[in-house]
């Protein structure tokens, strides 16, 4: 029963969506003002229906609905509760309401904040938004419907992946697709923009905290899928450059390149064609990244069972929304003007530097990912393109980034002086230059790892530079500061906190795999991990050897560390749980491989310097986005 | 169907995602740094050195023992590729087939400030005319 | 306009080349020794210890090598197909025992049929390394000249065998 009305909700919400998608826009077209009124009702009406059969999905699963096929799949009456509600999201249909709820949840909450905008921008806004969500519900509809019932039902299901029974299930999916999804709302404003012909700073302002919040939840998702893949894959890796990891990442650079593009449109009413087309690009990344998922084009470890069919259909949605913003983009683009003049050297040269670089970079990331299948497809032969291409390429591509990320906020507006800002920079880039080479030699730094400490220490340096000169000149105390100038001070630290973690880990992180009996001794890192004990424990679905390892530094004990390896009961399938002792300038790394003898076990052990400033880095990037996205010019006079 | 491919698919995971012991002479580190240049062909999103599938392990195996023999890393990778083809590369091998992936990044990034500079330029004619 | 359409027409090219990728396997790997002799070996036969199988044998007839396993469970699918084309007597069909022990091929064999005129027992499947292989079932057609002209990867079907194996053999059989 309670399926029924979640599959039936989600035809309603079709309904809706169709209206809403044509009508307000056709409204706008004409100036009729009942038509576009309709744009805010039908988006809370989608709301309605998407989120009660959400529900409906939540309640299978919890209920233990085993006659709901999906339920079936990807769950199991031992689940706990709390992954029995994160199982909705765990296989391809029920991600997919979660994309589509999440679509609903930022469609409303525009309509909600929209008050001071003009209804045809609000009814051309939401109007693209409930295209999206038509092609998504047909999608869901037609050919992954995630009510599907199994008859006879079955009396207990698959159970959830045990990788997946884990925290990381619960909050990684919905932050990443609250990113992936929020980016739809900078498209329907470009989309909308170039349907009105008005494309001018008060779009780029009303675009901005939009486009600013979905970059910080794709960030906070990126972040928590590799904190989580740290931790649970057992191996200590945190990015393999795979797939799909690529395809959430494209998006974020390129929205990245957006943020700083919608800066200069903003204030000074320039590159307004370029921050459309970056819009439109960075949306149709996130659409893109869904095909990638869910169509069996590429391998990874990511993907849902495929279907070509449901590739094919999401292929054609792709090249109707896609196609269709390019070519709406093509038609008007021209009419919109060239706005604010600026000189050779200004801060909008910076940031179109900016955005040349990090669109190279998206594009490298793009070709690695694609040149696979493009010479398949062209019978060119079967290529892989791996870690070892992507770090090789895309190091030197981020190292002007880095170089210019600290020069830019110096640069004036429209036109600037080279010699000016030289003085003013020169002895922090000498500090920075001396503290990355002293630094390299007394620890032994490789040329890449100099490479990488030199830049982090030049962005660090400057941006705290560029704090004090601001505190200096009278504009109060740091947290009375423009929120947007904080938030560029968070975000830009972050990425050097960042840096500073990549290249000290991937510099001397150690690895050490050995076949230990219980009593041994391995050191590593400069510290000793005694084996001492080995026993059986029971966990609610599944049964696991848990070890003891004490770890000493010149006999004083560091840590106790107890990896484990499960073996879920439902599915037979063996798990390692690693050990990890965190620390703010090193993590220690045990992991359990197989069991060799009656009393001994393979064990990898690993020391990773500084990794927990990746993880800082990440989280500073995001506070820079939340911060900036709520400076006051941004928020509502009067609701 | 898709529960036959499922219950395959998290067979292969789990066999996967084990481990198997190497050691930490010379060799032995030779050999992982090779293997994880290389793509295991049945855990096809790991690479040689980290898959635990038996084809990996009897691999690694089998490119210790010709590494101990004398063969240089280039030709342990050789022997690789003369038998499963450059797909078992991570690491593209610079080919006609693959210059535009090997240059197009750099290609991208010129190409992109030469338009930038270009656009800047004819904006700044515009005004003065 | 023209500038405008280009993110268009770029659009278009990864569509299509989308589009053609729906139709490939990313899984499949396909063989580098595709028109390269056939690696040389030398194997114990399974249900003969003291005997011993070579390519070098089979020059002068078209010859077929398929790669199985007793442990292996879609061999099992193919299984049929293969005494079917065993009873046409069209090609010499020669198994290879891969990662098996004696007893449980030979069971094997015993218990489903035998296909094949003799069987290589690749115990440590190093000789299997040598064809390439990366899982089980494989079937690889051979030449006259002891040249590989065709990889199946994964079960035989009926029609693989009807539409491309024998067409295949019957080319290579008038050479």
């Amino acid at each position: 029963m309670i399926p029924e009305i979640g599959n039936f909700s989600l035809m309603l919400a079709l309904c809706l969506a169709l209206i809403q998608g044509i009508v307000p826009i056709v409204g706008a077209a004409r100036g009729n003002q009942r038509l576009m009124q309709l744009a805010r009702p039908t988006a809370a009406g989608q709301f309605l229906f998407v989120s009660l059969a959400f529900g409906c999905l939540v309640y299978a699963f919890v209920t233990n609905d085993f006659s709901v096929a999906y339920v079936e799949t990807n769950s199991n009456s031992t689940l706990p509760l709390h992954y029995r509600v994160a199982a909705t999201w765990g296989g391809h249909e029920g991600s997919l309401l979660l994309w589509v709820e999440m679509l609903v949840l930022w469609m409303n909450a525009v309509a909600l904040f929209s008050r001071q905008l003009p209804s045809a921008m609000v009814a051309r806004v939401l109007g693209v938004m409930g295209l999206i969500s038509v092609g998504f519900l047909s999608f869901l509809l037609f050919t992954s419907n995630p009510f599907a019932r199994l008859l006879p039902a079955a009396i207990n299901g698959h159970d959830l992946n045990p990788l997946l029974q884990d925290i990381g299930m619960i909050i990684h999916p919905p932050l990443l697709y609250m990113g992936y999804v929020g980016f739809s709302v900078a498209f329907s404003f470009a989309l909308a923009a170039l349907m009105g012909g008005q494309l001018d700073a008060s779009w780029a302002r009303w675009s901005r905290p939009w486009t600013l919040l979905a970059w910080m939840f794709l960030t906070l998702g990126i972040f928590v899928g590799s904190f989580w893949a740290y931790y649970e894959l057992g191996w200590g890796g945190w990015w393999f450059w795979d797939a799909v990891e690529n395809a959430s990442f494209m998006p974020w650079l390129v929205g990245t390149a957006l943020i700083h593009s919608l800066a200069v449109t903003e204030k000074r009413d320039s590159f307004k064609n370029w921050t459309v087309l970056l819009a439109i690009i960075v949306f149709s990344l996130s659409l893109l990244g869904t095909f990638l998922v869910r169509s069996g084009v590429l391998t990874s470890v990511h993907a849902f069972a495929t279907d070509p069919r449901r590739g094919l259909f999401i292929l054609v949605f792709l090249g109707i929304v896609i196609g269709g913003a390019l070519m709406l983009y093509a038609w008007r683009a021209p009419q919109v003007g060239l706005g604010g003049r600026f000189s050779l050297f200004s801060r909008e040269t910076m940031l179109l530097l900016n955005n040349v670089m990090l669109l190279a970079a998206a594009g490298t990331v793009f070709l690695g990912t694609l040149y696979p299948l493009f010479l398949d497809a062209l019978n060119l032969g079967k290529i892989s393109v791996g870690p070892p291409y992507f770090e090789a390429v895309f190091v030197p591509l981020m190292t002007p980034v880095l170089l210019l990320m600290a020069i830019g906020p110096f640069v004036r507006w429209k036109e600037a002086s080279l010699k000016e800002v030289w003085l003013r920079l020169r002895w922090i880039a000498l500090v920075a230059v001396l503290s990355g080479i002293g630094l390299a030699l007394t620890l032994k730094f490789s040329m890449l790892m100099t490479v990488g400490i030199t830049l982090a220490a030049w962005v660090l340096l400057a941006t705290v530079f560029h704090v004090a000169q601001q505190l200096r000149n009278g504009a109060g105390k740091l947290l009375s500061l423009p929120r947007s100038f904080l938030g560029m001070v968070a975000a830009h630290i972050g990425i050097a906190i960042f840096v500073i973690g990549v290249t000290l880990v991937k510099g001397h992180e150690v690895v050490q795999d050995a076949n230990m009996h219980l009593g041994d001794k391995a050191t590593v890192g400069g510290m000793d991990f005694r084996f001492i004990d080995m026993k059986k424990i029971h966990g609610p679905n599944y049964e696991a050897a848990q070890g003891t390892f004490v770890v000493t530094r010149h006999s004083v004990e560091v840590a106790v560390m107890k990896p484990e390896k499960r073996l879920f009961t439902v599915q037979q399938m063996p798990m390692t749980e690693a050990a990890i002792d965190r620390g703010l300038t090193r993590d220690l790394y045990v992991s359990l491989g197989d069991q060799t003898s009656a009393n001994s076990w393979v064990v990898r052990i690993q020391h990773k310097p500084f990794v927990s400033w990746i993880w800082g880095g990440c989280l500073l990037m995001a506070l820079g986005g939340l911060l900036a996205a709520s400076d006051r010019r941004y928020r509502l006079k009067k609701l | 169907m898709h529960k036959i491919f499922l219950l395959l698919l998290t067979l292969a995971i789990s066999v996967c995602n084990a481990q198997s012991v190497p050691g930490n002479s010379e060799l032995d580190l030779r050999m992982m740094r090779i293997a994880g240049e290389l793509r295991c062909l049945v855990c096809q999103n790991q690479t040689l050195a980290d898959s635990n599938a038996e084809l990996a392990i009897d691999l690694r195996k089998q490119l210790r023992e010709k590494l101990a023999s004398g063969m240089s890393d280039q030709e342990v990778i050789d022997f690789m590729v003369q038998r499963y083809g450059d797909f078992v590369l991570y690491k593209p091998r610079l080919q006609p087939s693959t210059w535009l992936l090997w240059f197009g990044p750099f290609l991208i990034l010129i190409g992109g400030l030469i338009f930038l500079v270009f656009r800047i330029r004819r904006l700044q004619n515009e005004d003065r005319s | 306009m023209n500038r405008f359409l280009i993110p268009f027409a770029l659009f278009i090219f990864l569509l299509i080349m989308l589009g053609l990728g729906l139709r490939l396997n990313p899984h499949e790997v396909p063989s580098p020794l595709i028109g390269k002799p056939a690696p040389g070996f030398q194997l114990s036969q399974l249900q003969a210890p003291d005997k011993f199988i070579t390519p070098q044998e089979l020059k002068g007839q078209v010859w077929l090598l398929n790669v199985w396993a007793s442990w292996c469970v879609s061999c099992r699918l193919e299984h049929a197909a293969l005494m079917d084309l065993a009873s046409q007597h069209r090609v010499t069909m020669i198994g290879l025992n891969y990662k098996d022990t004696r007893l449980n091929g030979i069971n094997a064999l015993r218990e489903l049929g035998n296909p094949y005129q003799v069987s290589g027992f690749d115990e440590n499947g190093r000789v299997g390394v040598d064809f390439g292989v990366y899982g089980v079932p494989e079937t690889f057609v051979i030449d006259k000249t002891g040249v590989i002209r065709y990889k199946q990867i994964g079960p035989l079907t009926a029609e693989v065998i009807t539409e491309k194996l024998l067409p295949l053999i019957k080319e290579l059989n008038r050479a």
